[in-house]
């Protein structure tokens, strides 16, 4: 006998994913729908009188008249209609006890699509503690389907809804379904009548309204106190992203090394001991060396979501994004590409409409990340004099802050671009529910934390893994001859690209040892600045790296070319990482080969006028 | 005297009035209905975002809405 498929579906805010961890213990299997981006949850559970049941979660939805990409996925798997997805036998659809008013139109829409269902009223402890009593026996006549109040966060009533869940596998074969639909239902000006006309049935006394989150919203909304809130939880998010990774992250890249160590020690030298060490390790080394930052990142975001804080978020920061066609929800995503764009680009999730979402995760990389700084330092430290400009600021401060800007100025330019030439059509409403506060569970955010981890490592390692094996052959092969005088990248496949796309690189005033590091440094940015002490083939440990290879650059380059590779950085895609997130998050080619395109396209242009007018200027 | 119908884009915070009408707009109208927005109810301004005012967040059927003023303004109002 085939696994009974359960659908779980409910609007946004109802508590459904906190209902689907309860039921299913946090063991599921995320996926995407075929063909889009949206995630498909499923989870696998054995009620406790031993059926088997396959639980899937569908996206959140207000209505089963799609706006979003999410409510569209809703509706087709309701009503069969989604391709390589067989319909449920049995929707339990979520509502919020404590918002009825509006939640209770769903259901009635979905109860009306004639597949059997169960109504789960959530946040049930919040309505009772509001004083909400309700006749149960009298609501399940009146909607006729069985209706089980819950508390997902407790895992209150997950008993009753697997009993709910086994009955229905029982009496499967004689159950009459229910009657075909008051076609006048699917006038949404009808179903709210029926829900006010059930409503004034069942209600024995309404809810008192919530004081707190209008008390925390005076704050949290005012016009001055809200804003510096706003500021603070992003200053202390990006703190969090930039500095607080870095300790995990230098553990991380410890422990790689002493696995390094260990292997080069103990397998004989040679390939196999070369690409175990420099290309796999280093390729695995270069995926979990971002989980620091990602799983501190999406700590917040859940947080903030779950909280009921990001909604806010979106309202305050809505008039300034909607200016460059971008949506309020862009903020967040946004301001963690600061810190690495990869957890950037996966954090545009919680924008719902594609077009806004793309927009977002093709400017993401030209947020300045902390990975260009190391060859930020390196640059200025080495070419810019430090001579003060007024009182405490001093040049150097003043190019990297200049560098900063540029890359948020480019990134607000492409989007507006963007959104005029490939993203038409006028800028969506924004229509959003700021939900009451709630303080979030633990473990919901234990369960959400590990799901992102995982869908990284997975999704994107597996590319990042590949293409830094590919790189590592390329830039070891062909091994150098008998009594080579150079360091071995010269004559490698790499060092050969080098040479072949000098003539290229030659009107930005790059020489050929650029263009050989830049190979590598394609893999991620930071890789440039051990490439270049490679070719430079700098003697020396650590932080000296740096100070000695500055000062050989100071020498080998004019000031031209150190200021062309600077702006080469602004705009240039060097990051293999992003594109392989970005490829996962829009479930195409297309994008990330547009996203380098563009940026290369830009950092060429960028370079080119740099170059010339420095030298025009007799820099 | 035809006077121009007030609608929702124009209150102020703190402003209350029950709704006469949702203007027809193939984009928008049906999800203003499906959030609550519907004839003859009651609806309150309780938030404006900094400086610009704009979006503003209303009360209506128990739940809070954030939308733009310009979405807001399909929303035919009367005072109470």
């Amino acid at each position: 006998m085939s696994r009974v498929k359960v659908a779980l579906c409910g609007p946004p805010n109802s508590g459904k994913t906190a209902l689907f961890n309860a039921l299913t213990g946090g063991r599921q299997k995320v996926a995407n729908y075929p063909g889009v981006t949206v995630e498909r949850k499923e989870g696998v559970l054995t009620t406790p009188g031993g059926k088997n049941v396959n639980l899937l979660d569908l996206p959140g939805a207000y209505s089963l008249n799609p706006k979003t990409l999410d409510e569209k996925i809703t509706h087709d798997v309701l009503f069969g209609s989604l391709g390589g997805e067989t319909p449920p036998d049995l929707v339990i659809i979520v509502a919020d006890a404590t918002n009825l008013e509006r939640n209770l139109s769903f259901v009635l829409e979905v109860k009306a699509l004639n597949i059997p269902a169960i109504l789960a009223l959530n946040m049930m402890d919040l309505a009772t503690h509001r004083g909400m009593r309700l006749d149960l026996k009298l609501l399940e006549k009146e909607l006729e389907i069985p209706v089980i109040p819950t508390v997902a966060i407790k895992k209150e009533g997950t008993h009753e809804l697997f009993l709910a869940i086994e009955h229905f596998i029982d009496t499967r074969s004689t159950q009459v379904l229910p009657k075909p639909a008051n076609s006048k239902l699917s006038y949404v000006r009808d179903r709210f009548q029926e829900v006010d006309r059930i409503l004034s049935k069942v209600i024995v006394t309404k809810a008192r309204p919530t004081l707190w989150t209008d008390k925390i919203d005076k704050f949290i909304l005012h016009p001055l106190w809200g804003s510096l809130t706003l500021f603070l939880v992003l200053g202390l998010m990006f703190q969090a992203i930039f500095n607080w990774a870095a300790l995990p992250q230098d553990w991380i890249k410890a422990g790689v090394q002493f696995v390094k160590d260990i292997i080069t020690h103990n397998i004989a030298a040679g390939p196999l001991c070369n690409l175990v060490v420099d290309g796999v390790l280093t390729g695995v080394g270069a995926v979990i060396v971002f989980l620091p930052q990602i799983l501190l990142l999406f700590l917040f975001i859940l947080f903030l979501e779950d909280s009921g804080y990001m909604s806010r978020a979106a309202f305050l920061m809505d008039r300034t994004m909607e200016k460059v066609g971008l949506h309020g929800r862009a903020f967040i995503p946004l301001l963690s590409s600061f810190a690495c764009a990869i957890p950037g680009i996966m954090a545009t999730r919680t924008i719902e409409h594609r077009r806004d979402r793309l927009t977002t995760i093709l400017i993401a990389p030209l947020m300045t990340c902390s990975a260009r700084l190391p060859i930020y330092s390196l640059l200025i430290a080495a070419f810019i004099p430090n001579t003060v400009i007024f009182g405490p600021i001093k040049l150097q401060g003043l190019v990297m802050f200049g560098l900063y800007l540029a890359g948020i100025f480019a990134a607000l330019l492409v989007a507006y671009i963007l959104r005029g030439v490939v993203f038409r059509g006028d800028c969506l409403p924004l229509l959003i529910e700021l939900p009451t506060y709630k303080w979030p569970s633990l473990k919901n955010l234990g369960i959400g934390l590990l799901e992102r981890a995982k869908i990284f490592i997975r999704r994107a390692g597996t590319i990042i893994l590949a293409l830094s094996i590919v790189l590592w052959f390329l830039a070891s092969y062909p091994k150098p001859p008998v009594g080579a005088t150079e360091p071995a990248i010269h004559y490698s496949y790499a060092g050969k690209v080098g040479y072949a796309i000098e003539p290229v690189l030659k009107p930005i005033g790059f020489n050929w040892k650029i263009g050989v590091a830049l190979i590598p440094g394609f893999a991620a940015r930071e890789v440039m600045v051990s490439a270049l002490a490679t070719v430079y083939a700098v003697e020396a440990k650590g932080e000296e790296v740096e100070t000695k290879l500055g000062d050989i650059l100071a020498k080998d380059w004019t000031l031209p070319t150190a200021l062309s590779l600077l702006v080469w950085y602004i705009f240039a895609c060097q990051c293999l990482a992003t594109l392989a997130v970005a490829r996962r998050e829009t479930n195409s080619w297309l994008w990330p080969v547009f996203m380098l395109t563009y940026m290369t396209v830009l950092a060429y242009a960028g370079s080119f006028l740099t170059y010339h007018t420095t030298l025009k200027m007799g820099l | 005297m035809c006077k121009k119908p007030k609608t929702l884009g124009e209150l102020n915070k703190g402003e209350t009035g029950i709704i006469v009408k949702v203007k027809e707009n193939y984009k928008i109208s049906n999800r203003l209905l499906e959030m609550g927005f519907l004839e003859g109810t009651r609806v309150e301004v309780i938030h404006e975002a900094p400086i610009t005012k704009d979006p503003i967040a209303i009360r209506v059927r128990g739940a809070i809405i954030a939308l733009r003023r310009s979405e807001a303004q399909l929303i035919e109002i009367e005072n109470e």
